[in-house]
């Protein structure tokens, strides 16, 4: 095991992550999963992430459709799916979109169709960076085991 | 005489604990997000938990054989220690598990935990006055989870010192008798 790159990379890392809590990417409970992720369960941070990702695809489509005809907005199917993603990005700690469903929703309560399309679009943005930017972490940790490494411990407090 | 069998040698039931198995709760968990199954699922199964993970109200009320379809089989069997379920779900509600659970003979003492994402005071209140153990504001903690845990290891372990000394009396009861009967 060469002990730089191991160094190396495990700064890289630990800095990379540092800076997805600093820009408001990810919130505490994102280090939360971490906690819950050992030997037995490697992949659970990335498993459920790729969960909410999915759950995002998926509720935005549904939305967009709801959104289509100006004059047939179903806000009330509208404000169920983004409670559901509210939901499911407070549970992975997914900081820029679950503020996003926060205005989304106060848009959908006054029954603002552009407010709606404007957060949507803006939601769709902020789910798509969000899974570069993981992805880029995940790879990260990839290289650090390849190179013989541990993953570090990031206490962002 | 015959030997009078002291009262450690009557046979006492093995049945003198609700666990699941020695030290292990059973938990079945509901909430219609895949990504929260998920995330219970592991918080449970960290803290030493043996996890069932259903989608629905309906089919909680399907795994616990109330849902008046056939009776699940062996059902009696069924050792659920704790139901933990999310408030806002489609089709039925947690609240409305809770209450259908609360309305069991079977299941009415299972203690049934309530998760929202939403700190409503008057949905709190409405759930814990219709029986529910807690309320947990989502994301649910590990710390949650664990003060959970160790409350109902408490309430069991108090049951089960309960049942051992209520047998301890009927056994020395029985002892008593059979001595005077001088069997």
């Amino acid at each position: 095991m060469n002990t730089t790159v191991v160094a190396q990379l495990q700064r890289q890392f630990q800095d990379y992550i540092v800076s997805l809590y600093q820009q408001g990417f990810l919130d505490s409970q994102f280090s939360e999963l971490r906690k819950l992720q050992d030997e037995g369960s490697p992949d659970f941070v990335s498993e459920v992430v790729s969960l909410f990702f999915d759950d995002c695809s998926k509720l935005i489509n549904t939305m967009s459709r709801s959104l289509e005809q100006p004059d047939n907005v179903d806000f009330k199917q509208l404000d169920s799916g983004v409670h559901q993603l509210k939901g499911s990005s407070s549970s992975v700690g997914a900081r820029r979109v679950k503020n996003v469903c926060i205005s989304f929703k106060e848009c959908c309560d006054v029954q603002n169709r552009e407010g709606c399309l404007r957060c949507l679009q803006q939601v769709d943005y902020e789910y798509k960076m969000l899974k570069t930017k993981l992805q880029d972490l995940f790879n990260l940790e990839q290289q650090i085991l390849q190179a013989g490494g541990t993953i570090p411990q990031v206490d962002i407090n | 005489m015959a030997e009078v069998l002291r009262p450690e040698m009557l046979d006492i039931s093995n049945d003198t604990s609700s666990l699941a198995s020695p030290e292990l709760l059973h938990v079945l968990a509901v909430d219609d997000s895949m990504v929260d199954r998920k995330f219970i699922e592991r918080l449970l199964r960290v803290s030493s938990c043996k996890v069932t993970v259903v989608d629905s109200a309906t089919r909680a009320l399907q795994y616990l054989g109330l849902d008046g379809e056939n009776s699940s089989v062996g059902f009696e069997d069924l050792k659920i220690n704790l139901i933990m379920t999310d408030y806002s779900m489609p089709g039925m509600t947690g609240y409305e598990l809770l209450k259908k659970i609360k309305e069991s003979s079977a299941f009415r003492e299972i203690p049934v935990v309530i998760m929202s994402s939403e700190n409503i005071l008057p949905r709190i209140d409405r759930c814990l006055e219709e029986g529910a153990e807690d309320f947990l504001l989502k994301p649910v903690k590990l710390a949650d989870v664990k003060r959970l845990r160790d409350s109902l290891m408490k309430a069991e372990e108090r049951a089960f010192k309960n049942i051992m000394h209520k047998r301890e009396l009927e056994a020395n009861d029985i002892y008593s008798q059979l001595k005077r009967a001088k069997i």
